[in-house]
């Protein structure tokens, strides 16, 4: 499982600097789109999608075609799973295909992990659970790095469900390797006090406009109604305590940037006054998911 | 007559204060005389010189499996792996197929046992019905039938009301109430005992609290009906304190702790591994620490396995899929001798006491059924062993059907040797 990517936890970073820093490369610098390398020619990148999703996926399929890579893209509707084979007798068989990488996303944390155990292909993960979605917070990083120029100082606000979230944890792991200062906010039960020890450099504020003062970068994430088992707060509540408003942008750093991993609930947890600012960096984080995915191949293809 | 002559062991039996070489002399099935130098001419000869000979070793929480999960796990497979591990005798919980929550299927075991087990059996009847939590089982006729206790092991009575019902019945029939104390509310989904690691996993937490209410709310009961209130694998803090308080009170209630709960923390969990997963989950180590300090002050009664056999195909799985539970017969021994004596904490004769005359005592077996003591009309069990002989632990070569355990590879100091049950060797140890 050398070359796989399960996680941002357990990369270095200098690995993580690499791929950021080669991401660089394959970002259109004006251009109609993103460059076409054909560094991976003949090899092979297998999307297996347990769960839905629209943009992730696309964005690895256009990021392989754009190494010369061939896909396989399977949705979990048509795969073997949904007739009742395991997960590891799935995997064992689309490994029998020799491919070059398996890209995975998976509803059950950890899924991923256990697998690469057991599999000699190796396993970009794509999403687990509510465990890590380690290509979702380098395309972050490579995108606050764009507007910021840097990582290290930053005083970054994460506001909403961060139990339920991959992509909160995946980034706390990564700012905190960069020496940025984490804000977490959210409803008390959806924001376990035990997070702030997930990383160096994590704080926990219930307030959110304690939180957002002096912000450089604000990420929202979307409530994920889907994973809450829990009794809820009404929406109207959440969205006037925890969604986003001008009025916390304006309490933050003058140059303070927005970010959304999408897909966004307008009016719940973020208002489209905000979401369509010129502060939003929500479009440009989904292109940069492509450039950061073709370094993440490369990585995996080309050791 | 048939007769069996265990000689120059270090014969030690807490219950009867003995400690020392003696011979041990067991003669239709029932333990005859302890004493030096013996002599039955014509009995079967046994060389104990060097190792510890101890009342048969008693495990009052184990799953058989059968009838219902053979796959995973049948009388004759469980009732070796613990003779295996020196237990003599196992109490086998009700979670089977059909539920044990009716003389038939309690006589079903029983008949089975006497049949294809080399151990003794002794089943543990459900509380309710289907251990579905609302009608009460076949309680008096179980205990007609054979059984021992009763529990909804792995499916705890929620409804206060129906627990304390079934208290009063069993305090009736003098048998002990044994509760899995997890509130199902607190701990619904939940995959690991909740905290930072929980947390940083992504994995949903059972938190110490489900145990600590239930625990709470169950030592009040028993102070309303007076019955006899056992709570198994006590994993938390609080819940041992509780149970302190409860002894202080006078009350009649007692619990167990698992090897697993104070060899391992949550710390020790290789991530997304099932075989790190069971219920009650792996504490934190403040957890395991006050368990351990329950065990050497007493509060904490005795030690069973919770041995948990699942097929390996289900264990195959993303960890929130894979059920809970790890086996856990033949590592018992060696666990507790590692954690409790060969740190100093617990006296050997302590630990064999907490294998033997406690679990005994908690059950409560009487007359031609005692069990626990090396004392003449005893039921005719012996455990040897070596406490200090180094030996690993190979789970492909167990005699379980199951090879769910974090245990496979560990290294020990010390396990069984020879296990007697009724007179005749039920195991011994490859090339003794």
């Amino acid at each position: 499982m050398g070359r796989s990517l399960l996680g941002i936890e357990d990369l270095d970073r200098t690995e993580i600097e690499r791929i950021l820093n080669r991401a660089v490369a394959f970002q259109p610098h004006g251009g109609p789109t993103f460059a076409r390398v054909n560094t991976c020619t003949g090899m092979m990148v297998v999307n297996a999608f347990f769960e839905n999703s629209t943009r992730t996926r696309s964005s690895f399929e256009i990021a392989a075609h754009r190494l010369g890579a061939d896909t396989l893209s399977i949705t979990a509707a048509g795969s073997s799973v949904a007739k009742g084979e395991s997960l590891v007798d799935t995997l064992n068989t689309l490994s029998a295909m020799r491919p070059s990488v398996i890209v995975m996303r998976h509803q059950a944390s950890g899924a991923p992990h256990f697998l690469a155990r057991h599999l000699s292909t190796p396993i970009v993960n794509a999403g687990d659970g509510t465990h890590e979605h380690p290509t979702q917070a380098l395309l972050d990083a490579r995108t606050i790095l764009d507007r910021c120029g840097r990582l290290e100082g930053l005083r970054v606000v994460i506001i909403g469900d961060i139990l339920h979230s991959r992509v909160a944890r995946s980034n706390i792991f990564l700012l905190s390797k960069f020496g940025a200062s984490v804000v977490l906010c959210g409803p008390p039960a959806l924001l376990p006090r035990e997070m702030a020890a997930m990383a160096r450099g994590v704080e926990i504020e219930y307030d959110m406009r304690r939180a957002v003062r002096g912000a450089n970068v604000i990420m929202m994430l979307r409530v994920q109604l889907e994973r809450i088992h829990e009794p809820q707060m009404q929406a109207g509540e959440y969205f006037r305590f925890y969604g986003l408003r001008q009025e916390h942008v304006d309490l933050a750093h003058p140059d303070v940037i927005v970010m959304h991993p999408g897909p966004m609930n307008r009016g719940r947890e973020i208002s489209s006054e905000v979401a369509d600012s010129q502060r939003s960096m929500i479009l440009n984080q989904v292109e940069n998911g492509v450039p950061v995915r073709m370094a993440v191949l490369e990585r995996v293809l080309l050791p | 007559m048939k007769r069996l002559l265990i000689r120059n062991g270090r014969v030690i039996c807490p219950a009867s204060g003995h400690d020392g070489v003696a011979d041990v002399l067991i003669e239709d099935g029932r333990i005859a005389a302890v004493g030096p130098d013996l002599t039955a001419p014509g009995a079967d000869t046994l060389d104990a010189a060097g190792l510890v000979v101890a009342p048969g070793f008693i495990d009052i929480h184990v799953h058989l499996r059968e009838p219902g999960f053979t796959h995973a796990e049948t009388i004759a497979t469980g009732s070796r792996a613990a003779a295996a591990g020196g237990f003599t005798t196992v109490c086998c919980m009700p979670n089977t197929n059909p539920v044990n929550d009716s003389a038939t299927v309690t006589t079903y075991i029983v008949e089975k046992a006497r049949r294809e087990a080399v151990v003794n059996v002794f089943p543990i009847g459900a509380i309710t019905k289907g251990s579905e939590g609302e009608e009460l089982a076949s309680i008096g006729s179980m205990a007609a039938a054979g059984a021992v206790a009763i529990s909804d092991d792995g499916r705890p009575v929620m409804n206060a009301r129906v627990m304390r019902r079934a208290m009063e019945t069993a305090r009736a029939l003098d048998i002990p109430v044994i509760q899995h104390c997890e509130d199902l509310h607190l701990s619904a989904g939940g995959d690991m005992h909740e905290c930072a690691d929980s947390v940083r996993l992504g994995l949903r937490g059972i938190p110490a609290a489900a145990e600590d209410v239930m625990v709470a709310r169950d030592i009040l009961l028993a102070e309303l009906t007076g019955a006899r209130y056992h709570v198994a694998h006590i994993s938390t803090k609080n819940a041992v304190a509780m149970v302190e308080f409860a002894r202080r009170r006078g009350l009649p209630v007692t619990c167990e702790a698992t090897p697993h709960h104070i060899a391992l923390h949550t710390g020790h969990m290789r991530p997304y591994d099932s075989n790190y997963k069971m219920k009650p989950p792996l504490r934190g180590p403040e957890h395991v620490e006050a368990v351990i300090e329950g065990v050497i002050h007493g509060t904490v009664d005795c030690l069973a396995t919770d041995h948990a056999p699942h097929a390996g195909d289900d264990k195959m799985q993303e960890f929130e899929r894979c059920p809970f539970g790890i086996i856990g017969l033949e590592t018992a021994l060696g666990i507790a001798l590692e954690v409790l004596v060969h740190t100093g904490r617990v006296s050997l004769n302590r630990l064999i006491a907490l294998f033997t005359s406690e679990p005994a005592r908690v059950i409560g077996w009487k007359g031609g059924q005692a069990r626990g003591a090396l004392k003449p009309g005893y039921a005719g069990d012996v455990t040897i062993f070596h406490p200090e002989y180094p030996w690993t632990y190979d789970v492909k070569k167990s005699l379980s059907k199951s090879a769910n355990t974090p245990f496979s590879g560990r290294t020990f100091r010390g396990g069984p040797i020879v296990t007697v049950v009724g007179g005749e060797i039920a195991w011994k140890a490859p090339g003794f």
